[in-house]
């Protein structure tokens, strides 16, 4: 899996609000390829919602997001139609993993490729019981989600994201639910993901993981970035 | 015989009256009483009984003086008690009133069940016809293969089932007695089989035109007073009564006042007179035996079933697209779509039935069965869209924003995401959605489709016991609906992993 997008995703002078209250303001940053950065903040202090307007989930009021040829302004959130480019290179893990309750598994990471990619059947699912497998949980490829456990149901979820091969990947607290021994292992899986060539922007607010784990954090406080690129021993 | 559609408002007030009346304990049915209860339809208008115009807390009609001859003979006052024609003789026998005096035919299955008096009125049962067809359908021979309207429960739909049988004839069952005309007339059906007097009632009604009556009868029929079977003394006074009238010319007096006297019922009248009770009468039908309504029965069932099925097939499709629309559709579409559940949710499905069938016939003139398929169908797409609308609603966000990320389509995603597990959801109260309307299927007899309940009500009345035909009836429903339950109790299992 060689990432072939070398342009680093770029979010500049992002603004958001919601009626009269300022979310975002001038929220400005880089996450080069190859490189796992942590966005860290208190609580409500919108690492989610940058997520969300990354991904294109959630309209801005300034600023832009750009990932190669893909281009987000400000504005209502485009049709799914015009996001193609968007979501062919941006993948997303959800703070709860979200999975497709009525499919398995395997279907859950197979559906994106099939229906999305259109590729054929037996390809996508020779190439989502791959990652499965590599990420550990190729044993529970016929599991529905609600017979998983929280750490397999994430594993399916990463690997669901992972599977049309994006360039970048959000996750939103992934270590929310994990035990210590756990988030080790998830640490190490990213930092695969990362060594693959991809860029990875995690929202935690876990010291510990992103002291561990990550290239470089992104402070979020005061609706803004307070350090874009400090080194994540200094946090 | 006499069940019209009430074309006159003041008869409601009466029917409330008479109902009131009618609700009140019973009480004792006669002797100790100085009233004489007497039963009757004022639904079913003139001649018969109908409301006074000029007093609607009143009834008038030959069957109202009859029964005040009756009374005034026995030294009681008469009381009028409404009934429904069809319930008739299931309420004399309960004891809600005396007599039943409202055009009730003779039929031997009649006299075996209730005290029965002799006949005071001879009518014959007349084929009605368009002018253009007077000369092809003058009787029921010639009109093999087409459709012959009449009034449920009748004589005439007895002769009907029989012609089917013999002659190939197609019997279409009505629940009153004007329909079966303006279909006639409409082209819906192409003869009414009736008694002479609600023939000629029904023509005086139209100005004369749109039909004709065929001079010859088909058959012959009376009309009696039905009592209580332990009820006999007293019949055998209403028997005495009725030949005394007979002689001194009070019946004939009252029949040419409601003007249905004619020369057949002179000549009836002078043997009638003379004769004694047993003599009297001439039914033309044989009781038919209980295993002879098998075939029927399971002919209607296989009508409920088959309209269940497709109204409800109907309904999911609709249902689907509507709640599709109030969930995705534009400020305008879903506005509309809210005002169609709320019209259709708010008003009654019996309404809605006459309005395609009868009201849009001058535009659009459905048969009757596409018509039922339609007004249920459409009907409970505005339940089934609620349900769906609700069922998708309750999709979590994150569910619909994990499909956008992994870039499907918004189609895509209702199809793939959201749908199957709002499906799953709605599944329940769709279960019971469906065997609502395979119950409800039965309000379509009112558009003269012969479904399971009608064909059990007709099979009650001619035998004369709801106990076995009602058994057979909600046995075949419940063979219906629990195979289903059981179905989608299972599905939910599967699909809740248990």
């Amino acid at each position: 899996m060689e990432r072939r997008v070398s342009n680093p995703l770029v979010v500049r002078d992002l603004g958001l609000k919601r009626g009269d209250r300022i979310i975002l303001d001038g929220v400005t940053f880089e996450v080069e390829p190859g490189e796992l950065c942590a966005l860290m903040g208190a609580s409500g202090a919108g690492k989610s919602t940058i997520l969300r307007a990354i991904a294109a989930l959630e309209p801005f009021d300034a600023g832009t997001v750009m990932l190669d040829e893909a281009k987000l302004v400000p504005g209502p959130v485009p049709p799914q139609s015009r996001l193609k480019e968007l979501r062919r290179h941006v993948g997303f893990v959800f703070q709860a993993p979200s999975l497709f309750e009525h499919m398995t598994a395997l279907d859950n990471v197979m559906l994106a490729l099939v229906h999305a990619l259109r590729w054929p059947r037996d390809k996508s699912e020779r190439v989502a019981a791959e990652l499965l497998e590599s990420l550990g949980v190729g044993g529970r490829s016929g599991a529905y989600p609600r017979e998983l456990s929280g750490g397999e149901a994430q594993r399916v979820a990463i690997a669901r994201a992972l599977a049309p091969d994006p360039a970048v990947l959000l996750m939103d607290e992934p270590t929310a639910a994990l035990d210590p021994a756990r988030r080790g292992v998830l640490g190490e899986l990213l930092r695969d993901l990362v060594k693959q060539g991809r860029a990875l922007l995690v929202a935690t607010h876990d010291v510990d993981f992103a002291r561990s784990y990550a290239d470089r954090v992104i402070e979020l406080a005061d609706r803004r970035i307070v350090a874009p690129g400090s080194s994540p021993s200094g946090v | 015989m006499s069940v019209s559609t009430p074309r006159r408002s003041v008869r409601v007030a009466l029917l409330l009256a008479a109902l009131a009346g009618a609700c009140r304990p019973a009480t004792p049915p006669s002797g100790s009483a100085r009233e004489l209860r007497w039963g009757g339809d004022a639904e079913g208008g003139a001649p018969f009984v109908e409301a006074d115009p000029a007093d609607p807390t009143k009834v008038r009609g030959f069957d109202v003086e009859i029964a005040g001859m009756i009374a005034r003979g026995l030294g009681r006052s008469p009381r009028f008690v409404q009934v429904a024609w069809a319930s008739i003789e299931a309420s004399v026998e309960r004891g809600d009133f005396d007599v039943g005096l409202s055009g009730v035919e003779d039929r031997p299955d009649l006299r075996s069940r209730h005290a029965v008096s002799i006949p005071y009125y001879e009518f014959h049962e007349v084929l009605a016809v368009r002018p253009a067809d007077a000369a092809r359908y003058a009787t029921l021979r010639a009109l093999k293969g087409h459709r012959v309207a009449t009034l449920g429960s009748t004589q005439a739909y007895a002769i009907l089932i029989a012609a089917r049988d013999s002659l190939g004839v197609i019997p279409i069952s009505y629940d009153d007695d004007v329909h079966p005309y303006d279909d006639l007339v409409a082209g819906r059906v192409d003869a009414v089989l009736l008694d002479n007097i609600i023939a000629e009632r029904s023509l005086r009604r139209s100005g004369g035109k749109g039909f004709v009556i065929q001079p010859e009868p088909v058959a012959t029929g009376h009309y009696v007073a039905v009592l209580a079977r332990s009820d006999s003394a007293l019949r055998d006074s209403v028997d005495a009564l009725l030949r005394d009238r007979m002689r001194d010319g009070s019946l004939e007096k009252t029949f040419r006042a409601w003007n249905v006297w004619n020369d057949a019922q002179a000549r009836y009248i002078d043997a009638a007179s003379a004769r004694a009770p047993s003599d009297a009468g001439s039914p033309t039908q044989n009781p038919r035996s209980a295993a002879a309504y098998l075939p029927s029965l399971l002919r209607a069932a296989f009508v409920t079933l088959a309209l269940s099925c497709l109204a409800m097939t109907l309904a999911v499709a609709a249902g689907a697209a509507i709640a599709a629309g109030r969930v995705y559709g534009s400020a305008p579409a879903r506005a509309l779509l809210a005002t169609y559940v709320e019209v259709v949710r708010g008003t009654p499905v019996l309404l809605q039935l006459f309005v395609l069938y009868y009201g849009l016939s001058s535009v659009v003139r459905l048969p009757a069965f596409l018509a039922a398929v339609l007004g249920l169908g459409l009907n409970y797409a505005a339940y089934e869209s609620e349900i769906y609308r609700g069922a998708l609603q309750a999709i979590q966000r994150s569910q619909l924003e994990a499909g956008r990320t992994l870039g499907l389509s918004e189609w895509q995603i209702f199809r793939l995401v959201r749908a199957p597990q709002a499906l799953r959801l709605a599944l329940a109260p769709m279960t019971n959605d469906f065997v609502a309307l395979l119950k409800d299927s039965s309000l379509v007899s009112v558009i003269t489709v012969v479904e399971l309940t009608k064909q059990t009500a007709i099979y009650a009345t001619n035998i004369g016991s709801w106990v076995v035909p009602g058994a057979l009836c909600a046995l075949a429903y419940l063979a219906f609906s629990l195979p289903l339950a059981r179905f989608a109790r299972r599905l939910e299992r599967r699909w809740s992993g248990a």
